[in-house]
């Protein structure tokens, strides 16, 4: 193979003319996404589906919704080096690629979706400290520059990079002070994971966004970083399973995938305890204070079927599936519940920022639907075609998974 | 109300509309008078409502009965300039604020980035992006005046009570000597209230018992919009009809209405 010396020693990869078709298809579809952004940034937003009732639509669903299944990357690191759960190590440099790809991705995202990109500094300049968005750009920025810092010797560990003395003391003195970039990251991610949420809960003029909260958090701020915390290992789980079912090859033992999802299994346990006390409270206590009943915060289009799905098939379900051990050793059952978990995620991230737009506040106004178009949805599968190029470059050139070359041996 | 969200600024001046329903006959010329004066473009999506860059609309509403029993309204909303700006906390980059005598919440368009954060939290939909370029018809632009800037395409805007003419009103009232924060209830109209050809619009400074809007805004007809939500908007309505008062807020079967 041409790029032979630059796969990890003692791996397989596919031949070199299959690697670069398959970087071709991912070329192309990234090729569309950034004709769709071109169009956005020359023409304008009126080229999106967006209007003034729907300011925030799938991009900033989209951007929620990677955040929270980026989880993954901080609280595996947390888990690893600050709780010393040793196991996780051969699934971390998988999460902080996944960790890093979301966060990137979402800020592609972002300066897309914000009328005046050449302006994205100003959050930083002129700070609002009385906004939660303020917050949350603020740790965003500072976890992707964590997040990037625990990439780098990632990359520099690949075969060729290695040989070079300073990258190879670079890519050391990196690793013996990761449990320190670990705690930042952590820090900074239970904040802005919470302030995502938070940006809905201050909302007092949105009926379904609205909640109290404890001094200036509202409930979603804690709702938000309990269901990132749930789905984010289970998410970097399911990205672990495919790459092995595209691969055929086994990458990670299935007993780090379990103790992921028993993990994921017992924080969503106490995340869908808190959302069925959370959304009982607002149906009994926020909404009649503003006037409104449970029932009209629904039509047909955003029906209840969207918050049953959430809690029920998406939240109690794999709850279930992933706190018991029996159920949780078998394969398809421990996916089927990564699946419904991250499903459930981002339904929650969706109902928050489109159904809350969706409902009308002023009695003499009607409820609206919105459906993104083309430039929206192209530009979302771009990031994940950017994403995707990233870890199949990653896969084949750098020692992602250290159980790899074990687990194929046999 | 989140008690974070509020702030705690109270204003010696609060400049306030009083909108009389019962006499605005829904002609749109508070509309025309508000998009010449503020240098609004014609907008491209013309015929999508909610594409269009208006600062004021005017509402139908209707009592939804039928046959003699049939009333209808015209429910002009421009910015409700609340006292509890939920758009001004919430805007990442300050740039809209409540922080100026009289209580005018401003919107403030080379810094905004557009991030239309401000209008999901606006419950009025006070609020609108200029999804396009401005653009006028030809000729069309020498109707622009020199008194409000033209914004570019991808920032939010929202009706600010004409602030320009509270900004000459002040300088005036100085050059003669006076107190800016005095002004007569002639010496600031927005377009609009001078422009309602019904008299519908009355607009003043909401403390000062010598203006109209002051007794108006007291009185026993009036009413604001989501007075629940705790927003306190600075405008006020006005109608004798109770159907009306009963479609400004939201109330649960057992609780009762305002007024």
């Amino acid at each position: 193979m041409i790029d032979e010396k630059f796969i990890p020693e003692g791996v397989e990869r596919c031949s070199f003319p299959k690697f670069m078709a398959w970087m071709f298809f991912l070329l192309l579809i990234l090729l569309i996404g950034i004709i769709a952004a071109i169009k956005i940034l020359w023409k304008g937003l009126g080229v999106t589906g967006l209007n003034n009732y729907f300011g925030f639509g799938l991009w900033i669903t989209f951007d929620l919704s990677v955040i929270a299944l980026g989880a993954g990357a901080f609280f595996s690191g947390f888990l690893r080096y600050i709780l010393r759960i040793d196991e996780l190590k051969h699934i971390l440099n998988l999460a902080v690629i996944i960790g890093f790809l979301c966060y990137s991705g979402a800020m592609m995202v972002l300066a897309l979706d914000i009328g005046q990109p050449l302006r994205c500094w100003f959050g930083y300049w002129h700070p609002n400290v009385h906004s939660m968005l303020t917050e949350v750009t603020f740790c965003i920025t500072c976890y992707l520059m964590v997040l990037t810092i625990e990439y780098l010797p990632i990359i520099l560990e690949n075969r060729q990079i290695i040989k070079n003395p300073f990258c190879h003391h670079l890519a050391h003195n990196f690793h013996v002070f990761m449990p320190l970039f670990a705690a930042v990251g952590t820090f900074l991610s239970f904040f802005h994971q919470g302030s995502l949420g938070g940006m809905y809960g201050v909302l007092f003029g949105r009926p379904f966004a609205f909640r109290e909260g404890f001094f200036i958090w509202p409930w979603t701020f804690f709702l938000f970083i309990l269901s990132a915390i749930a789905s984010g290992p289970l998410f970097t789980v399911l990205i672990c399973s495919l790459i092995e079912k595209i691969t055929r090859k086994k990458l990670v033992s299935y007993s780090v995938k379990e103790l992921m999802g028993k993990i994921s299994g017992i924080l969503l346990c106490i995340y869908v305890f808190f959302k069925i006390i959370d959304t009982y409270a607002w149906a009994t206590g926020v909404l009649p204070k503003m006037g409104f009943t449970f029932d009209q915060m629904f039509n047909n289009v955003y029906g209840k079927w969207l918050l049953w799905t959430e809690i029920g098939i998406c939240g109690i379900i794999p709850a279930i599936m992933l706190i018991i051990p029996k159920l949780r050793r078998i394969p398809a059952l421990l996916y089927i519940a990564g699946i419904l978990t991250c499903s459930g995620i981002i339904i929650n991230r969706f109902v928050f920022t489109v159904q809350t737009l969706a409902i009308p506040v002023l009695p003499f106004d009607k409820w609206y639907v919105y459906i993104p178009n083309w430039t929206e949805w192209a530009t979302s599968v771009m990031v994940i075609t950017y994403a995707a190029i990233i870890i199949s470059l990653s896969y084949r050139y750098l020692p992602v998974f250290p159980q790899e070359k074990y687990l194929n041996s046999k | 109300m989140s008690e974070l969200m509020q702030i705690h600024e109270h204003f010696k001046v609060r400049w306030g509309m009083v909108i009389d329903i019962d006499k605005c006959t829904g002609c749109g010329a508070c509309v025309m008078a508000c998009n010449t004066e503020n240098n609004i473009a014609p907008s491209t999506d013309r015929f999508n409502r909610l594409r269009t860059v208006h600062w004021l609309i005017i509402y139908k509403l209707t009592n939804g009965k039928t046959g003699k029993e049939y009333d209808e309204a015209y429910l002009p909303r421009p910015c409700m300039q609340c006292e509890n700006p939920l758009c001004a906390s919430v805007c990442p980059v300050v740039a809209t604020t409540k922080d100026e005598e009289g209580g005018i919440v401003s919107q403030i368009y080379p810094r905004c980035i557009g991030c239309r954060y401000c209008m999901a939290a606006c419950p009025y939909h006070a609020r609108v992006f200029n999804w396009y370029d401005p653009v006028w018809p030809k000729d069309m632009e020498k109707i622009i005046t020199p008194f409000t800037s033209v914004r570019p395409r991808g920032v939010v805007e929202k009706c600010n009570f004409c602030h320009h003419r509270f900004q000459k009103a002040k300088e005036e009232a100085r050059a003669k000597g006076q107190n800016p924060l005095e002004l007569e209830e002639d010496a600031y109209q927005p377009a609009c209230a001078e422009a309602c050809p019904t008299g519908a619009i009355t607009f003043g400074n909401l403390n000062n018992p010598k203006h109209k809007v002051y007794k108006l805004s007291r009185s026993k007809y009036a009413f604001r919009l989501l007075e629940k939500l705790g927003t306190n908007p600075q405008v006020y309505y006005i109608s004798k009809r109770e159907w009306i008062k009963k479609v400004a807020d939201n109330y649960l079967e057992h609780q009762n209405q305002k007024g």
